[in-house]
C-alpha cells in the first residue's frame, strides 16, 4: 500500500492496535450509542448530589448575605477566591493542549485534546461562580460590564485588574468554547450519520450544523483551527497573567511580586495537566479507550507536570530569596513569619504546598514512575491538593496578619456554606463532564484519523522496513511506485 | 436550490483518491466536491481550490477589536466621564493593554467563527443532502456533476477505472435548506422533469 505519510520509527505509535478508519469511528462512538453503564449513573448521580449541595449553600449565602462565610477583617478573600484561582488554573490545560501543542505540531495532542478542552470549559464555568456569588448582591452583577447607564453614566474602572479579569475570563471562556465546538462539528456529523434513533438524528443533526465534510469546508476548518490556536496561545498566557495581576498590582506584602505572572501561568499548566490526568485515566478505563489514550500520552503529560512543577518550585524559592534580599520588613514578615514559620497559625499550609507541588512531582524524573498508572493517578490528585494550597497560602497568609496587630483576625476557617459552595462546583464540573462523556465523542475522531496512517501502530509497522533500506534504494523504489 | 444529477464514486483510501482526482479533472469532468471524513492536506490544491481568505477576515476582525477597545476606553475616560482615579492620567495606555488585547482576540475569534459558518452555510437546523453517509466515517466520496455534455454511463465506467469501489447516480439538491435530520423532507420533489 502506498502511503502518503511517513513518520520516524523512533517515535512511538500514538494509536495502538490494528485500526482502520472505520474501527476508529466504532471505538469512539460506541459509548455514545450504548446505554450508560451503572458506574456512569452512580458517578452522575453523586455529581448531581454535590451540585445540589452547592445550590443550597449558594442560596443560603444569597438569602442571608456574604456574612454566612467566615470572611472577616482582614481576610476579605478566603476560600472563594482561592477556589476561583484554583479552578481558573485547572482551566488552562485544555487550551494549552489544543492551541499551543497544535502550533508546535505535537501529534499526541489528538488523543487528549477534546476531553481536555471540555474540562477547560467546565473548569472556567466553575471558576466564574466564585467572584459572581462573592458579590453578595448578585442581581446587580451586570454592573461589572461597561454599558451606558443612568448612574451618571458611571463607567467601570478600566485601569483595575479586577475589570481586566472580567474581560480575560469571559473572553477565555468564549474563545475556548468556540474552539472546542468547531472541532466537534465534524465528529458530531459522524455520530449523526450513523444514528438509527430518531432523537439522535435530530439532536446530532441540529448540533452538527449540517456539516458535510466538503473539501472546501475542511480547508476553511483547518485555517480556522490554526488561527484560533494562534489567538488562544497568547490568550491562555494572558488569562492567568491577569489573574495574577489581581494580586501583583496591589501593595499587600506577599502579593506585590513581579514574578507572579510567569509563576501563575506555570502553576496553572501544572494543575491543569494534573486534572487532565485524573479525568483521562478514569475515562480511558471506563470507556475502553486505552488504545487511543496510551501510556505514551500519559508519559508525555507527566513530563509536562514535572517541568511546570519545577518551574513553580523555582518561583517559590525566588520569592523567598527576594523577600530576604529585598530587606523589606513587611515582605519579610509575610514570608518568614506567616508562611515559612511552621509554628505560625497557618504555617502548616505552606509545607503542604511545598511538599505537594515541589517535592512530590520530582518522582516523574523516573520513566518507570511516569508510566505507572497508579502513581500517576495518585500524583495527579496530590498536585491539585498542592495547587489549592498554593492559592490558599498566597491569599490568606498574606492578609490574615496585616500591618496593624490589633486588627489581626481570628484564625480563619471556612463555614459549612463556603465548603458547600466549593463542593458544589465539583458537582457542576463532574455533572458536565459525565454528560459530555455520554453525549459527545471524548476523542477527536477526525483528528485521530488524520494521524492514523502516520502514527497508528499497524501502519508504522508496515512502514518499518523503509528505515533499514539505503536512501538510494528507498528513493528509487518510492519514485517507481507512483 | 437547483436540483441536479450527480455521479457519485466512493474511494476506500486517500492514496487512490489523489490520482483519481487528477485523472478526473484532466478527463474534463466537473467535480462538484469531494467529501472526506478528515482533512486531507493537498486535496484542495489537487481540486484546484484557491486558498481560503479566512485568515485575512480574522485579522480585520482583530483590528476592529483593538480599535473598539482603545477608542471606547479613551472616549469614556477622556470625554464622557473623566473620573479621577487616585490622580492617575486619563490617558493610561499601559493599563489599557490587557482589555485591548482581550477584545482583539474576542472580536477576531467570534468574527472568524461566524464567517466560517456563513461561508460553509452551517447553522443549527440547516439540512443538506449527503451523498454517502459514510463520508463522515471512512469513505472518500467524489461527486461529479452531470452537465449537458456528461455521459452518465461513461462517467460511471470512468470512476470504476480510477479505483472507485461504490458508484451510483443521484439526483439531488445542492445547497442547504431549513430542516431536521430525523425528517426526510426536501424542499423539492426529485423528478426527472425538475432537473435543470
Amino acid at each position: 500500500m502506498a502511503s502518503l505519510k511517513y513518520e520516524s520509527q523512533v517515535r512511538p505509535p500514538l494509536v495502538s492496535g490494528d485500526k482502520d478508519y472505520h474501527q476508529v469511528t466504532e471505538d469512539i462512538v460506541r459509548p455514545i450509542e450504548a446505554s450508560p453503564s451503572r458506574s456512569w449513573w452512580v458517578g452522575f448521580l453523586v455529581s448531581v448530589g454535590f451540585l445540589c449541595f452547592g445550590i443550597v449553600s449558594v442560596t443560603h449565602e444569597v438569602i442571608f448575605g456574604v456574612g454566612q462565610w467566615n470572611l472577616n477583617k482582614t481576610v476579605g478573600w478566603g476560600w472563594d477566591i482561592t477556589n476561583f484561582v484554583w479552578w481558573v488554573g485547572i482551566g488552562h490545560a485544555g487550551t494549552l493542549i489544543s492551541a499551543i501543542l497544535l502550533l508546535f505540531r505535537q501529534g499526541w495532542r489528538t488523543g487528549v485534546n477534546r476531553a481536555a478542552e471540555a474540562m477547560t470549559i467546565f473548569a472556567v464555568m466553575c471558576a466564574g461562580q466564585f467572584p459572581i456569588w462573592h458579590m453578595g448582591r448578585v442581581w446587580l452583577c451586570f454592573f461589572i460590564f461597561p454599558y451606558p447607564n443612568t448612574r451618571g453614566p458611571v463607567w467601570v474602572n478600566f485601569n483595575s485588574p479586577l475589570l481586566w479579569d472580567v474581560f480575560a475570563i469571559s473572553t477565555y471562556f468564549t474563545v475556548s468554547l468556540l474552539f472546542w465546538y468547531c472541532g466537534l462539528l465534524p465528529d458530531l456529523a459522524t455520530v449523526r450519520d450513523r444514528a438509527k434513533l430518531k432523537w439522535r438524528k435530530m439532536f446530532y443533526g441540529v448540533a452538527s450544523f449540517g456539516w458535510s465534510g466538503s473539501t472546501k469546508h475542511w480547508q476553511r476548518h483547518e485555517a480556522l483551527s490554526l488561527v484560533l490556536a494562534g489567538l488562544a496561545t497568547p490568550l491562555v498566557l494572558s488569562v492567568h497573567t491577569i489573574v495574577s495581576f489581581d494580586f501583583a498590582t496591589s501593595v499587600i506584602p506577599g502579593w506585590h511580586t513581579t514574578i507572579f505572572p510567569p509563576y501563575f501561568v506555570a502553576g496553572a499548566i501544572f494543575s491543569g495537566f494534573a486534572m487532565v490526568q485524573t479525568l483521562l485515566l478514569v475515562t480511558r478505563k471506563v470507556l475502553h479507550l486505552e488504545e487511543y489514550i496510551t501510556i505514551e500520552h500519559i508519559d508525555v503529560m507527566n513530563k509536562v507536570i514535572v517541568l511546570t512543577g519545577s518551574i513553580v518550585g523555582c518561583a517559590y524559592l525566588t520569592e523567598l530569596f527576594i523577600a530576604w534580599y529585598g530587606q523589606n520588613k513587611f515582605e519579610g514578615w509575610a514570608f518568614f513569619q506567616n508562611r515559612v514559620n511552621i509554628n505560625s497559625p497557618l504555617g502548616w499550609s505552606y509545607y503542604i504546598m511545598m511538599s505537594c507541588n515541589v517535592l512530590s512531582p520530582q518522582i516523574f524524573w523516573f520513566r518507570k514512575m511516569r508510566r505507572n498508572l497508579t502513581v500517576t493517578m495518585f500524583m495527579s490528585v496530590i498536585v491539585n491538593i498542592g495547587m489549592w494550597f498554593e492559592r490558599f497560602v498566597i491569599i490568606v497568609t498574606s492578609i490574615y496578619r496585616d500591618y496593624v496587630p490589633s486588627s489581626w483576625s481570628t484564625y480563619y476557617r471556612p463555614t459549612i456554606w463556603e465548603v458547600g459552595f466549593y463542593m458544589g462546583t465539583f458537582g457542576l464540573f463532574f455533572t458536565c463532564y459525565f454528560l459530555f462523556s455520554k453525549f459527545f465523542p471524548v476523542i477527536a475522531i477526525a483528528e485521530i484519523k488524520h494521524i492514523l496512517k502516520r502514527s497508528g501502530a499497524n501502519y508504522k509497522e508496515e512502514m518499518g522496513g523503509a528505515e533499514s533500506e539505503s536512501v538510494e534504494e528507498f528513493a528509487h523504489e518510492y519514485a517507481h511506485k507512483h | 436550490m437547483a436540483v441536479k444529477k450527480f455521479v457519485v464514486g466512493c474511494f476506500d483510501d486517500e492514496a487512490v483518491l489523489f490520482p483519481a482526482v487528477k485523472k478526473t479533472r484532466s478527463a474534463g469532468y466537473k467535480i462538484h466536491d469531494v467529501y472526506t471524513p478528515m482533512p486531507i492536506h493537498g486535496l484542495d490544491k489537487a481540486l484546484g481550490l484557491r486558498e481560503t481568505s479566512l485568515h485575512t477576515a480574522g485579522f480585520i476582525y482583530g483590528i476592529t477589536g483593538t480599535t473598539t477597545a482603545l477608542a471606547g476606553i479613551g472616549w469614556i475616560f477622556n470625554a464622557d466621564w473623566p473620573l479621577n482615579y487616585g490622580g492617575k492620567s486619563h490617558f493610561d495606555l499601559p493599563a489599557w493593554i490587557p482589555i485591548t488585547f482581550e477584545l482583539t482576540v474576542l472580536f477576531s475569534a467570534v468574527g472568524m467563527v461566524l464567517t466560517f459558518c456563513y461561508l460553509c452555510q452551517m447553522a443549527p437546523f440547516v439540512r443538506k443532502h449527503h451523498f454517502h453517509l459514510r463520508a463522515t466515517d471512512d469513505k472518500f466520496v467524489m461527486v461529479i456533476e452531470c452537465t449537458d455534455k456528461t455521459n452518465e454511463t461513461e462517467a460511471q465506467a470512468f470512476l470504476q477505472s480510477v479505483g472507485a469501489t461504490e458508484i451510483n447516480v443521484q439526483v439531488a439538491e445542492t445547497g442547504w435548506w431549513l430542516g431536521r435530520y430525523d425528517k426526510d423532507k426536501t424542499p423539492f420533489e426529485h423528478k426527472g422533469a425538475a432537473l435543470v
